[in-house]
């Protein structure tokens, strides 16, 4: 789903000779909630510059770049190849910039007895091998799967380390029938009322009405937090990007780092997500 | 003189008007066509007639069309199921049955729920319809045909009610007092004489119902569950054409294969919802005679 948020400054009282001008974000569902906290209070800082922030998906915000409908696109995921090819196909040239960490939280219902599995496990439910909570010691119930649409990042993502487990050979696919909703609220809401659901999203949506399993790969198990993300122990840990093209400059150059400095790092934060640890320039 | 000159103006403002309507659709259609025919310089149409698999962004990509238009064909199918009986039904107690108060409420009602934005019609379905269907037929899960096909049927019910009324309505009253004269009761009036008399209208009232059904995206998009399955029964996820579109489009570059894809699936649906337009017009155009 997409959730369109125009912000515009309005203060009479500021300095009239103030940088201005129009940032279009797009992309990411699972940032865009923290992008549009950055947006909201960068707007505080620079009145005369406009910020729209949409979300749709990691894919929509590239292809809305390579398209040249905006000026920097969240991404829950790396640019492919391909993607790359085809921007400067169209004559951009993507920059990319981590700023933030995030992991992908799976959960259940709350009354499901299941705290942990291993991404085996997982690849297994996913696929299709296993069809029932019974198979791993749960309850009688059959799965249900839950996956974002195909334009977002953490779908791909996903994919990439669970369906196919890390190999670029790997021709598995999602099981025909998992369900593709299209925003990650409605995951957690059908996470919420159905006892046989799993689902993944990224940490910024995970909230007290669902259960995050615990996952191991091969080290031990670890729950999504940001200790366990930072420390890169948990499983499906990721950096979360902004795209611009070429080089940020002007207004996009101070948006960015905006994001980049304390204030905006701490929005990340307090969307659930996980700073870049110190510096931030270091990073990339 | 001048009398002439404005009525000159305001005939050729109005033809034009026509035109260029009709500019339009040709205009939509054919860019409709260009990029929907682009797909096939790169991918089968065979494989995206007749393929089972639609997995846009795998390498290699499939575009399989069937899941998505079974999926269209089982949602509208389940509507038709439940809008067709009921609408047409309450056309006869609004035309017929109800005293004038209560035809005038209900009138109104008709239209209020004309009125529900789609998306809210979603949101309905999402956090109680799916839910309440889960637990009452034991489904694996709320997000199936089945609550697709309720709401839509709900949003096809006001075309179908306000058609089917007018056709009722614009019966000649003789048929009525010829029945009635002949000995026959009410129910029978209505039955035998009054529905097949407006039998054509009430045809054109479905067709344009089913026209709203088969295109409309967000509810199905937000409550069916969007997997892309060959579907089996219609008490299972399954995906839609328009759903695919409205999902899949943002994503895609301009001129990718992906994109041409898309465009192909709506060449398909603007066949399917011209078809249907098209019978709707001429069952119309025979029950104005």
């Amino acid at each position: 789903m997409i959730v369109p948020l125009f912000l515009a400054g309005c203060d009479g009282d500021t300095d009239p000779n103030g940088p201005n001008g129009f940032i279009q974000i797009k992309g990411s569902d699972t940032i865009v909630n923290a992008e549009q906290m950055v947006a909201e209070n960068f707007i505080k800082i620079y009145p005369h510059i406009a910020i729209a922030v949409t979300g749709g998906g990691t894919g929509v915000g590239i292809a809305s770049l390579i398209n040249k409908n905006c000026q920097i696109a969240g991404a829950s995921r790396e640019m492919k190849s391909k993607e790359i090819n085809t921007a400067n196909k169209y004559g951009v040239h993507p920059f990319e910039t981590v700023v933030a960490f995030d992991g992908v939280a799976v959960i259940v219902n709350l009354n499901n007895p299941i705290d942990k599995l291993t991404i085996d496990d997982l690849h297994n439910i996913y696929t299709g091998k296993i069809k029932n909570w019974k198979d791993l010691g749960g309850k009688d119930i059959a799965f249900v799967l839950l996956s974002r649409e195909v334009s977002s990042g953490t779908h791909t993502y996903f994919k990439e380390q669970v369906i196919q487990l890390g190999k670029k050979t790997s021709k598995e696919e999602f099981l025909p029938g998992t369900l593709l909703l299209s925003s990650s609220q409605a995951i957690v809401e059908e996470v919420v009322s159905n006892e046989g659901a799993i689902g993944y999203l990224g940490m910024g949506y995970v909230s007290g009405r669902t259960k995050s399993l615990m996952l191991d790969k091969g080290k031990g198990y670890f729950s999504p937090t940001v200790p366990n993300v930072i420390s890169k122990q948990y499983p499906l840990s990721r950096p979360l990007y902004f795209y611009t093209d070429g080089d940020p400059n002007n207004l996009t150059k101070l948006f960015v780092d905006y994001a980049l400095s304390e204030q905006g790092q701490q929005c990340f934060k307090s969307s659930g997500f996980v700073p870049l640890k110190d510096n931030a320039t270091e990073n990339k | 003189m001048r009398q002439k000159i404005s009525e000159y103006i305001i005939e050729s403002a109005i033809k034009l008007s026509g035109f260029v309507i009709i500019g339009f659709v040709i205009l939509i259609f054919l860019f409709l066509l260009k990029d929907a025919l682009s797909l096939f310089g790169t991918y089968s149409a065979g494989k995206f007639l007749f393929g089972t698999n639609w997995l846009p962004i795998s390498e290699p990509p499939k575009f399989g069309m069937i899941p998505l238009l079974l999926g269209s064909i089982y949602v509208t199918f389940g509507a038709i199921l439940i809008c067709v009986p009921l609408g047409v039904a309450t056309a006869l107690f609004i035309a017929e049955v109800a005293p004038r108060s209560i035809k005038q409420i209900l009138k109104s009602l008709v239209e209020i729920l004309a009125s529900i934005p789609s998306v809210v019609l979603g949101f309905i379905g999402i956090i109680w319809l799916g839910p309440f269907l889960k637990t009452t037929f034991g489904l694996t899960t709320g997000m199936c045909g089945l609550t697709g096909s309720l709401l839509l049927a709900f949003m096809a019910l006001p075309t179908i009610i306000s058609i089917s009324e007018d056709a009722l309505v614009s019966v000649p009253r003789t048929f009525k007092e010829a029945a009635y004269g002949l000995g026959a009761t009410k129910w029978q009036t209505m039955w035998r004489v009054m529905l097949p008399a407006a039998s054509s209208g009430i045809i054109a009232g479905v067709m344009l119902g089913i026209g709203r059904v088969i295109g409309e995206t967000m509810v199905v998009l937000m409550v069916t569950g969007n997997a892309p399955v060959m579907p089996t029964s219609i008490l299972q996820p399954l995906r839609t054409l328009t759903a695919t579109i409205a999902g899949e489009m943002g994503e895609t570059v301009s001129g990718s294969e992906h994109y041409y894809a898309l465009f192909t699936v709506g060449l398909v649906l603007f066949i399917i919802t011209f078809m249907i337009n098209f019978g709707a017009d001429l069952s119309l155009r025979k029950a104005r005679q």
